[in-house]
Protein backbone atom coordinates (compact mmCIF):
# COMPACT_ATOMS: atom_id res chain seq x y z
CA UNK A 1 0.00 0.00 0.00
CA UNK A 2 1.52 3.22 -0.55
CA UNK A 3 2.07 5.79 1.92
CA UNK A 4 -0.71 8.49 1.74
CA UNK A 5 0.67 11.55 3.29
CA UNK A 6 -1.90 13.40 1.50
CA UNK A 7 -4.79 12.77 3.97
CA UNK A 8 -1.92 12.97 6.93
CA UNK A 9 -3.39 9.74 7.70
CA UNK A 10 -0.84 6.53 8.12
CA UNK A 11 -1.35 3.31 6.86
CA UNK A 12 -2.81 1.85 10.09
CA UNK A 13 -5.73 4.77 9.49
CA UNK A 14 -4.07 7.37 12.12
CA UNK A 15 -3.14 10.61 11.85
CA UNK A 16 0.61 11.61 11.98
CA UNK A 17 2.42 13.36 14.60
CA UNK A 18 3.18 16.74 13.74
CA UNK A 19 6.58 17.73 13.99
CA UNK A 20 7.22 19.82 16.96
CA UNK A 21 8.55 22.87 15.55
CA UNK A 22 6.90 25.68 18.30
CA UNK A 23 9.68 26.95 20.57
CA UNK A 24 10.50 25.43 23.48
CA UNK A 25 8.46 26.12 26.80
CA UNK A 26 9.52 27.31 30.22
CA UNK A 27 10.26 24.02 31.69
CA UNK A 28 11.64 22.20 28.32
CA UNK A 29 14.16 25.38 28.93
CA UNK A 30 14.96 24.55 32.64
CA UNK A 31 15.45 21.14 31.88
CA UNK A 32 17.64 21.47 29.09
CA UNK A 33 19.49 24.20 31.47
CA UNK A 34 19.79 21.90 34.37
CA UNK A 35 21.19 19.19 32.39
CA UNK A 36 23.96 20.97 30.98
CA UNK A 37 24.78 22.49 34.02
CA UNK A 38 24.96 18.80 35.47
CA UNK A 39 26.71 17.46 32.55
CA UNK A 40 29.49 20.41 33.01
CA UNK A 41 29.80 20.14 36.45
CA UNK A 42 30.84 16.26 35.31
CA UNK A 43 27.89 15.67 38.31
CA UNK A 44 25.93 13.01 35.00
CA UNK A 45 26.77 12.66 31.76
CA UNK A 46 24.77 12.39 28.32
CA UNK A 47 25.25 8.62 28.49
CA UNK A 48 24.09 8.02 32.03
CA UNK A 49 20.84 10.20 30.80
CA UNK A 50 20.56 8.29 28.02
CA UNK A 51 20.97 4.75 29.71
CA UNK A 52 18.89 5.92 32.51
CA UNK A 53 15.81 6.33 29.93
CA UNK A 54 16.70 3.15 28.18
CA UNK A 55 16.50 1.31 31.72
CA UNK A 56 13.06 3.10 32.20
CA UNK A 57 11.58 2.43 28.97
CA UNK A 58 12.85 -1.41 29.02
CA UNK A 59 10.78 -2.13 32.45
CA UNK A 60 7.68 -4.08 31.67
CA UNK A 61 5.23 -5.78 33.26
CA UNK A 62 7.48 -8.90 32.33
CA UNK A 63 9.36 -8.29 35.23
CA UNK A 64 6.35 -8.15 37.79
CA UNK A 65 5.16 -11.40 36.13
CA UNK A 66 7.92 -13.35 37.28
CA UNK A 67 7.88 -12.19 40.75
CA UNK A 68 3.98 -13.19 40.67
CA UNK A 69 4.98 -17.07 39.13
CA UNK A 70 7.75 -17.53 41.51
CA UNK A 71 4.96 -16.87 44.21
CA UNK A 72 3.20 -19.30 42.48
CA UNK A 73 5.75 -21.80 43.02
CA UNK A 74 7.35 -21.20 45.78
CA UNK A 75 5.43 -20.69 49.25
CA UNK A 76 8.57 -19.34 51.39
CA UNK A 77 8.74 -16.75 48.84
CA UNK A 78 4.78 -16.02 48.66
CA UNK A 79 5.17 -15.04 52.52
CA UNK A 80 8.30 -13.08 52.15
CA UNK A 81 6.83 -11.40 49.20
CA UNK A 82 3.44 -10.72 50.73
CA UNK A 83 5.64 -9.51 54.22
CA UNK A 84 7.86 -7.12 52.38
CA UNK A 85 7.10 -7.02 49.02
CA UNK A 86 10.34 -4.66 48.20
CA UNK A 87 12.66 -7.24 49.58
CA UNK A 88 11.27 -9.96 47.58
CA UNK A 89 11.12 -7.77 44.27
CA UNK A 90 14.91 -7.29 45.21
CA UNK A 91 15.65 -10.72 45.77
CA UNK A 92 15.12 -11.63 42.06
CA UNK A 93 17.26 -8.63 40.95
CA UNK A 94 14.36 -6.14 40.71
CA UNK A 95 16.15 -2.73 40.89
CA UNK A 96 13.20 -0.79 42.75
CA UNK A 97 15.19 1.94 44.40
CA UNK A 98 13.50 3.65 47.33
CA UNK A 99 9.84 2.06 46.20
CA UNK A 100 7.88 0.51 49.60
CA UNK A 101 5.71 -1.74 47.62
CA UNK A 102 2.77 -3.66 49.24
CA UNK A 103 1.30 -7.17 47.13
CA UNK A 104 -2.06 -8.02 47.20
CA UNK A 105 -3.12 -11.74 47.54
CA UNK A 106 -6.46 -12.33 45.52
CA UNK A 107 -8.43 -15.38 47.05
CA UNK A 108 -11.35 -16.78 46.77
CA UNK A 109 -13.45 -14.33 48.58
CA UNK A 110 -10.58 -11.68 48.04
CA UNK A 111 -10.10 -9.48 44.62
CA UNK A 112 -7.86 -6.88 44.78
CA UNK A 113 -7.77 -3.63 42.72
CA UNK A 114 -5.52 -0.37 42.55
CA UNK A 115 -5.63 3.16 41.62
CA UNK A 116 -4.17 6.26 42.74
CA UNK A 117 -6.96 8.36 42.52
CA UNK A 118 -4.62 11.73 43.49
CA UNK A 119 -2.34 11.50 40.25
CA UNK A 120 -1.18 8.23 38.81
CA UNK A 121 1.35 6.25 41.20
CA UNK A 122 2.05 3.10 39.71
CA UNK A 123 4.87 0.54 40.73
CA UNK A 124 6.62 1.47 37.58
CA UNK A 125 9.87 -0.82 38.72
CA UNK A 126 7.80 -3.78 37.93
CA UNK A 127 5.40 -2.89 35.63
CA UNK A 128 6.65 -0.32 33.42
CA UNK A 129 4.74 2.68 32.11
CA UNK A 130 1.24 3.08 33.41
CA UNK A 131 -1.78 2.37 30.75
CA UNK A 132 -3.28 5.51 29.47
CA UNK A 133 -6.42 4.82 30.88
CA UNK A 134 -4.83 4.15 34.61
CA UNK A 135 -4.01 7.92 34.61
CA UNK A 136 -7.58 9.15 33.40
CA UNK A 137 -10.06 10.83 35.74
CA UNK A 138 -12.97 8.62 34.44
CA UNK A 139 -11.08 5.27 35.90
CA UNK A 140 -9.70 6.88 38.89
CA UNK A 141 -12.79 8.41 39.52
CA UNK A 142 -15.16 5.71 39.08
CA UNK A 143 -13.28 2.21 40.33
CA UNK A 144 -13.55 3.76 43.53
CA UNK A 145 -17.18 3.84 43.63
CA UNK A 146 -18.43 1.43 40.93
CA UNK A 147 -15.61 -1.60 40.86
CA UNK A 148 -17.89 -3.57 39.41
CA UNK A 149 -19.43 -1.86 36.82
CA UNK A 150 -16.04 -0.44 35.89
CA UNK A 151 -14.41 -4.54 35.82
CA UNK A 152 -17.30 -4.90 33.50
CA UNK A 153 -15.70 -2.75 31.19
CA UNK A 154 -12.98 -4.20 31.16
CA UNK A 155 -14.52 -7.79 30.68
CA UNK A 156 -14.16 -8.99 34.43
CA UNK A 157 -17.41 -10.09 36.18
CA UNK A 158 -16.96 -11.09 39.65
CA UNK A 159 -19.83 -12.93 41.57
CA UNK A 160 -21.06 -10.87 45.13
CA UNK A 161 -19.77 -13.97 47.04
CA UNK A 162 -16.19 -12.05 46.42
CA UNK A 163 -15.42 -8.93 47.94
CA UNK A 164 -13.44 -6.53 45.94
CA UNK A 165 -10.80 -4.31 47.80
CA UNK A 166 -9.91 -1.14 45.95
CA UNK A 167 -6.74 -0.07 46.82
CA UNK A 168 -5.93 4.04 46.37
CA UNK A 169 -2.21 4.62 46.52
CA UNK A 170 -2.88 7.76 47.97
CA UNK A 171 0.73 8.36 49.65
CA UNK A 172 4.34 6.28 49.40
CA UNK A 173 3.34 3.16 48.79
CA UNK A 174 3.05 1.49 45.77
CA UNK A 175 0.80 -1.84 45.03
CA UNK A 176 1.03 -4.95 42.94
CA UNK A 177 -1.91 -7.72 42.89
CA UNK A 178 -0.95 -11.26 43.17
CA UNK A 179 -3.39 -12.94 41.14
CA UNK A 180 -5.11 -16.47 41.82
CA UNK A 181 -3.24 -19.37 39.89
CA UNK A 182 -5.10 -20.17 37.35
CA UNK A 183 -6.72 -24.07 37.80
CA UNK A 184 -4.93 -26.98 35.77
CA UNK A 185 -1.11 -25.46 35.36
CA UNK A 186 0.01 -27.62 38.24
CA UNK A 187 2.50 -29.36 35.59
CA UNK A 188 3.43 -25.63 34.10
CA UNK A 189 6.90 -24.47 34.63
CA UNK A 190 7.83 -20.92 36.22
CA UNK A 191 8.06 -19.94 32.74
CA UNK A 192 5.27 -21.11 31.38
CA UNK A 193 3.35 -19.45 34.44
CA UNK A 194 4.92 -15.94 34.08
CA UNK A 195 3.61 -16.10 30.03
CA UNK A 196 0.25 -16.22 31.69
CA UNK A 197 0.62 -12.60 34.05
CA UNK A 198 -0.93 -10.14 32.39
CA UNK A 199 -0.30 -6.29 33.10
CA UNK A 200 -3.78 -6.37 33.92
CA UNK A 201 -4.23 -8.89 36.27
CA UNK A 202 -1.21 -7.32 38.27
CA UNK A 203 -3.51 -4.30 38.63
CA UNK A 204 -6.43 -6.22 39.06
CA UNK A 205 -8.50 -5.26 36.17
CA UNK A 206 -8.05 -8.27 34.54
CA UNK A 207 -6.91 -12.09 35.52
CA UNK A 208 -4.17 -14.02 33.95
CA UNK A 209 -4.92 -15.39 30.43
CA UNK A 210 -6.81 -18.78 30.72
CA UNK A 211 -5.00 -21.57 29.54
CA UNK B 1 -8.91 0.37 65.30
CA UNK B 2 -11.95 2.31 64.12
CA UNK B 3 -10.74 6.11 63.29
CA UNK B 4 -12.14 9.08 61.65
CA UNK B 5 -10.57 11.34 58.93
CA UNK B 6 -11.19 15.08 60.01
CA UNK B 7 -13.33 16.62 57.40
CA UNK B 8 -10.87 19.86 56.46
CA UNK B 9 -10.48 21.36 53.41
CA UNK B 10 -6.97 23.32 53.50
CA UNK B 11 -5.10 24.50 50.34
CA UNK B 12 -2.07 23.12 49.06
CA UNK B 13 -0.41 19.77 48.36
CA UNK B 14 -2.20 17.56 50.33
CA UNK B 15 -2.83 13.26 50.32
CA UNK B 16 -5.82 12.83 51.95
CA UNK B 17 -8.24 12.61 49.15
CA UNK B 18 -11.52 14.47 49.75
CA UNK B 19 -13.58 11.51 49.49
CA UNK B 20 -13.00 10.42 52.33
CA UNK B 21 -12.62 13.20 54.72
CA UNK B 22 -14.96 13.19 57.92
CA UNK B 23 -15.27 9.22 57.16
CA UNK B 24 -14.97 6.13 59.42
CA UNK B 25 -12.49 3.38 59.11
CA UNK B 26 -10.56 0.78 60.64
CA UNK B 27 -6.80 0.44 60.66
CA UNK B 28 -5.47 -2.47 58.53
CA UNK B 29 -1.93 -2.13 59.11
CA UNK B 30 0.80 0.62 60.30
CA UNK B 31 3.41 1.77 57.63
CA UNK B 32 5.90 3.53 59.50
CA UNK B 33 7.19 7.13 59.19
CA UNK B 34 7.33 9.12 56.22
CA UNK B 35 8.53 12.48 56.01
CA UNK B 36 5.22 15.18 55.73
CA UNK B 37 4.41 15.51 52.04
CA UNK B 38 2.79 18.59 53.06
CA UNK B 39 6.07 20.35 54.07
CA UNK B 40 8.15 18.00 51.22
CA UNK B 41 5.76 19.36 48.41
CA UNK B 42 7.37 23.31 48.97
CA UNK B 43 10.59 22.45 50.07
CA UNK B 44 10.31 23.13 53.92
CA UNK B 45 11.94 20.88 56.01
CA UNK B 46 9.41 18.01 56.34
CA UNK B 47 8.68 16.15 59.78
CA UNK B 48 8.27 12.62 60.14
CA UNK B 49 4.58 11.43 60.46
CA UNK B 50 3.47 8.00 61.16
CA UNK B 51 1.46 6.46 57.95
CA UNK B 52 -1.43 4.30 58.49
CA UNK B 53 -3.65 2.38 55.72
CA UNK B 54 -7.41 2.27 56.86
CA UNK B 55 -9.84 0.32 55.36
CA UNK B 56 -13.34 1.83 54.73
CA UNK B 57 -16.67 0.20 53.42
CA UNK B 58 -18.34 1.59 50.62
CA UNK B 59 -21.75 2.45 52.10
CA UNK B 60 -19.45 4.57 54.58
CA UNK B 61 -18.07 6.62 51.78
CA UNK B 62 -21.16 6.04 49.44
CA UNK B 63 -24.22 6.19 51.69
CA UNK B 64 -26.64 3.63 51.49
CA UNK B 65 -26.76 2.39 47.57
CA UNK B 66 -23.45 0.57 47.02
CA UNK B 67 -23.11 -2.30 44.25
CA UNK B 68 -22.02 -4.96 47.25
CA UNK B 69 -22.10 -4.34 51.07
CA UNK B 70 -18.49 -6.27 51.74
CA UNK B 71 -16.52 -4.10 48.72
CA UNK B 72 -14.27 -1.78 50.72
CA UNK B 73 -11.63 0.99 49.31
CA UNK B 74 -8.12 1.10 51.63
CA UNK B 75 -5.79 4.00 51.47
CA UNK B 76 -2.88 5.58 52.99
CA UNK B 77 -3.50 8.26 55.35
CA UNK B 78 -1.07 10.12 57.81
CA UNK B 79 -1.85 10.40 61.30
CA UNK B 80 -2.26 14.36 61.50
CA UNK B 81 -5.45 13.19 59.35
CA UNK B 82 -7.01 11.18 62.14
CA UNK B 83 -9.77 12.74 64.67
CA UNK B 84 -8.45 12.05 68.20
CA UNK B 85 -11.35 11.19 69.58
Amino acid sequence: MPHDHENHLSSSGHPYRKDQDKPLTYWQNMEIAVREILIQKRITSNSEVHQTINDMDNRSPANGAKVVARAWTDQEYKKRLLNDASEASRELGFDIGALKLIALENTEEIHNVVVCTLCSCYPRNLLGLPPDWYKQRSYRSRIVKFPRKVLKEFGLQLSKDISIRVHDSTADMRYIVLPLRPKATESFSVVELEALVTRDSMIGVGLPKPI
Amino acid sequence: MKVKIKNLFPPGHVRTPSYLRGKVGEIERDLGYFSNPEQLAYDLPAAKVKLYRVRFAMSEIWGGEVECATDTVDAEIYEHWIQKD
